[in-house]
Parts: C-alpha cells; structure tokens; sequence
C-alpha cells in the first residue's frame, strides 16, 4: 500500500514540493500508514476468508492446500441455505422485528426525551430514575422472568413478543434528552406564544429539529434488534417464527454443522445491515454517537 | 369572553376569574403533555422491566420450577448457590474471560484509534470502514467466523501453523485455548464502538500540546505515552468498565464459537443461567443465580456511573 502510494505521485507534483520536505513527507507517512493497514488487514481477513470460503464448493472448503480464493466459484452453499432452511422465512421475520421495532424505538425515545429534557414536574423526576435505572439491569438477568410476564401477557412464540420487550431503550431515551437540552427553550415559548400546542410543538418542530439523532438511533436499533439472540432464543419456541440468529444457532448447534450452508446463510444475513450502513455510515461514525451506545 | 352589557365591575371580577381559569388550564397543559409524552414508555417499563425484576427477585427465594405454586424457601436457594462448584466454575470462568477479553479489546481499540487520528496515515476513510465492519457483525455470525477461521482440522490457523512446521494446535479441544479464541473474537467484534469514543478523546486533546512537545523534540511514542494516554484517561475508564460490562455479559458469541464447550468447561454465568432456568426448568435457583450476577454488572455500572458523572467523560 504504500509503496504504491509513492508511485502513484505523478512526477509533475512531486517537483512542486520542496525535494527535501516531499521526500520527509513521504517517509514519515510510510510507519502511520502502514500500521493504519496492518491493523486493517487484519479486521478484514476473517470476514475475508469467511466470505471467500462461502463461494467454495463443499468438497473444497476442507481438502489441503487451502486457498485463499476459491479455485472454482461456485454459488452452491446458496441454494443449499435457500433449498434446507426457510431462509426466506427467517429473514421476513427478522426484518419485521428489527423495523417494527426501529420504528417505535426512535418516536417513543424522541417524545420521552423530549419530555424530560423540557419539562419538570414529580412524575418526571420519577420516571428519568426508572430509565436510568434501566442501564443497571440488563435483560440478561431476568431472563426467566422475561419469559414468565410475556408468556402472561399470552405473546409467547410470537414476534409481538420479541418487539414489545426491547421498544424502550434508555439509550436511546439519553440520547434524545441530551439533544434536547441544548435546544434553546426560546424556541418553544416562542411557539407557545404564536399559539402552538404543546403536541404541534414537538411534532412541528422538535421531531424535525432531531433527524439527525433519529437517524442515529434507527441505525443501531435496527442493528440492535437485527443481530437481537438472546430475547428471541426465550421468547420464539416454533421454528416458523425464528429469527435469523436462531436459525444459524441452531445450525452452529446441529452434532454435524453443515459447513457449506451455514457459511452461506450467515453471510446473507449480514447483507441487509452492510447495504444499510454503507448507505448511512456518516450516521454511526460521527462524533454524536456517545458512549451510552451499547445495548 | 364577557357580555357587553356587563356593568364595569362585574367585568373586571369576570377577567379576574378568567386568568385563573386560564392558568389553570396551562398548569394541566403542562402537566397533560408530559404526560401523554411519557405514558407509553412508563408502561413498557412496568411490563417489562419492573414486573421481571420483582418477579425474579420474588422468585429467588422459591423454589420455583416453572409451573404450579412456587413455595417460599427463604434464603436457601442462595446458600445453594454458594456452595455449587458449577457455579463457581462458570462465575471463575466469566471473570478470567473478563480479565483477559477487557485489556485486548482496549488495546486494539485504542491501536484503531491512534491510527485512524494520525495525521500522516493514508487512507483513513477507508480504513475508518472496514473497522467499522465487525460492529455489523452479530455475535453468531462472529462466532461462526472465528469457529471457520480456528478449526481444528480445517481451519485457517491450523493450516499456516502447519505450513510452517508447527503441529495443529487443539483450538476447540482445550478449554483455555478455546476462551482464547473467545477473547480475540470478542475483541474484534467490539472494537469498532470502543474506537469510537478513542477517537472522539483523541481529537479532543488540544493540539498545543502535541506542538510543544515536538519542539522539545520528544518522539511520536514519547508523545503517545506523556500526552495522549494521560490525556484520553477518562474515557479509558469508561471504556474499560464498558467493556467489562460486555464481557460479564457474554453468551451468544460463545453459544456459536464452541457452545460453552468442551464439554461445559467455558460455560460462562449467562448461559449456566439460561442452562438452569430453561434446559433444567429451576427457576428459583436461576433466578438466585442472576441476582449475583446482577450485583455484579450493578457495582460495574454504578462505578460508572460515579466516574463519568465526575468527570464528564462523555
């Protein structure tokens, strides 16, 4: 990569700087640079290799010498996912939870952040400890519970039952809050005074003021709940309503994995979120993401 | 509002009600719209969030297996508990997973930052993406990754060590060589977001600093070592504590990676949980057991909470 990179100067460029300075320039760059791409390579060789083994035909993903690049291409592991599991099926469902989800997520987050970050009164006070008090008690230890109030509430083994659980994040609650803190409160009374209700004021103002947040939240969410194990592993017990995940544990589990499948259908499963966040990656990777981030 | 024909007195009496009326209605207008603002959310927090919570701690003290009457048996499940080598095994085994999963996702998430913040590196943009990556990445899909690539008789690792003289080494066969896998699985698939609050610190250190120093001639390591890892302290703890929040918290990219295996020698505090309350239907007992961990994950979070309360790390 480097070396590439000093070639790659066109010549007429190169006599503009200062020979002394250019050549400085370009050895000092050589150490960063590389250890910018070692450390690259080495993120992306097993998603690589992972990706690359998938397109080798059963017979080759085990048989010495291994190559890096299938010695023939081949879109076999694929059909196999679509042929022995309902991998359509599993898809369907993992979307609907992860959007259905997203979408609720981002407008009850907005209004509730919105709410605590602009009004005070007892109930309030209340409620911002309840969703603070969230961060400390990860679903992980009331899995049991979890599965008891949603068999109760008769949403067991149903997609409604992976969606309501996981609607309220108090991530995302903090981070609306935090947003609308630094709105000016001017702003609203202005609006008060020209008349608007306090519903026309958050939907007309507030909701658009924050796209950039809901953008945010939608990512992750949707990554969230896309990549969700452990809720839909308790709630969902009929194969017809599994998520992705499940279906691939459940292939990772089998007594003989099925190398050439599960290869396969763990990369399609990937595909839907790498589209989303090559589309929308400014989104994540800027800096109003904040630590509050993790699930 | 008021009738013209009103004599002036009654008038002024009228508007002085009319102004309660009027403030009254504000005070329930901002009362009502919090309100309606908030329900939804506090309802979903009762349902599922308070209900679980009182239900487990309730049925830690049962002897609860799932169906008919629980029956109280006070504080036994939790003596139990204390003197339940599997227990202790996977509670041992979540914490030296924690202790060595903790410090290598630092590292390399700090090595990502560092190296995306210098000035010098070509390809940043790109580079800033393919970090990104594994963030995407679910923990089964991690774990199937890192399953392929550390196979013992197919996989990628095996084949160099061979390549290069070396016999194959036992990755799934041998318990601490297996959670070695988990670590650097769990490293990879949770730098991204580390790097990301790095990379935010790293930008926020002022740059008069690094100028100085480079006046007085120290090095680019001198640099990193005096002013740059003093400077980001902050979020390293937050990172740190996030991190092993995470990691006390591990179960699906070990579900996928080798199952808790061999045999149940990784089983980590999650799944002999989940193993106990679902697969063995003791309810009581799993509960019991998550009460532990979660004064655990609580003194982790609560640290937290203080440190970056203080110090205003984000």
């Amino acid at each position: 990569m480097v070396t590439t990179d000093a070639l790659t100067v066109p010549p007429k460029k190169r006599k503009k700087y200062d020979r002394r300075r250019g050549h400085g320039e370009i050895r000092r760059s050589i150490f960063p640079t590389t250890m910018l791409w070692v450390l690259a390579a080495l993120m992306a060789f097993p998603l690589l290799w992972f990706l690359l083994s998938s397109f080798k035909p059963g017979g080759e993903l085990f048989s010495y010498p291994l190559s890096f690049f299938p010695r023939e291409w081949t879109l076999g592991g694929y059909e196999d996912a679509f042929e022995r599991i309902d991998f359509l099926r599993y898809l369907g469902n993992t979307f609907t939870v992860a959007a259905v989800t997203t979408i609720i997520t981002v407008f009850l987050c907005a209004s509730t952040g919105y709410a605590l970050a602009k009004y005070k009164n007892p109930w309030l006070s209340v409620l911002g400890l309840c969703v603070l008090s969230m961060t400390m008690l990860p679903g992980e230890v009331i899995l049991n519970p979890m599965f008891m109030v949603v068999r109760d509430l008769g949403m067991y083994n149903s997609l409604l039952g992976v969606i309501m659980p996981s609607i309220l994040t108090p991530t995302g609650v903090f981070m609306f809050r935090q947003f609308y803190l630094t709105v000016p409160d001017e702003l609203i009374d202005a609006a008060r005074i020209d008349g608007a209700s306090e519903y026309g004021i958050f939907l007309r103002i507030m909701v658009p003021l924050a796209r950039p947040i809901m953008l945010t939240l939608a990512i992750v969410s949707f990554q969230w709940r896309w990549n969700d194990y452990i809720l839909p592993l308790i709630i969902l017990g009929d194969p017809d309503q599994f998520t992705l995940q499940i279906a691939l544990r459940s292939l990772v589990g089998a007594e003989n994995i099925n190398w050439s499948v599960l290869l396969s259908a763990s990369v399609l499963s990937m595909i839907p979120l790498i589209l989303l966040y090559l589309v929308f990656q400014r989104y994540v990777t800027s800096s109003n993401i904040n630590a509050g981030l993790k699930d | 509002m008021t009738l013209p024909t009103l004599s002036p007195s009654s008038s002024a009496h009228r508007a002085g009600e009319d102004g309660r009326r009027v403030r009254r209605r504000r005070i329930s207008r901002y009362r009502l719209a919090p309100f309606i603002f908030t329900v939804a959310t506090a309802v979903l927090f009762g349902l599922f969030f308070l209900w679980p919570g009182v239900l487990g701690l309730s049925y830690s003290l049962t002897d609860y297996r799932g169906w008919g009457e629980p029956e109280f048996v006070g504080m036994s499940n939790y003596t139990d508990l204390f003197g339940d080598s599997e227990f202790y095994q996977s509670l041992g085994r979540t914490l030296l997973y924690a202790a060595f999963a903790v410090p290598v996702g630092y590292c390399l998430a700090l090595a990502m930052a560092v190296a995306l913040t210098t000035k010098r590196a070509r390809g940043k943009t790109p580079a800033r993406i393919i970090f990104f990556v594994p963030w995407l990445v679910s923990p089964i899909v991690a774990g199937v990754i890192w399953r392929w690539m550390f196979g013992e008789s197919f996989g990628f690792v095996n084949y160099i060590i061979r390549l290069l003289g070396g016999d194959s080494v036992q990755w799934a066969s041998n318990a601490d060589l297996s959670l070695f896998v988990a670590v650097l699985a769990s490293a990879w698939g949770g730098a991204a977001f580390n790097m990301l609050l790095f990379i935010a610190a790293i930008s926020n250190v002022p740059q008069s600093y690094y100028e100085a120093a480079e006046l007085d001639g120290a090095n680019g390591r001198q640099r990193f070592w005096y002013i740059t890892l003093p400077s980001i302290a902050p979020t390293s703890v937050l990172v740190i504590l996030l991190s092993s929040l995470t990691a006390m918290k591990e179960f699906a990219m070990i579900q996928a990676l080798n199952g808790g295996g061999p045999g149940t020698q990784n089983r980590l505090i999650v799944q002999y949980i989940y193993e106990t309350g679902f697969e063995r239907s003791l309810v009581g007992y799993a509960s019991a057991a998550s009460m532990v961990l979660l004064v655990i994950l609580m003194v982790i979070a609560i640290i937290q909470l203080r440190i970056s309360k203080r110090k205003n790390a984000w």
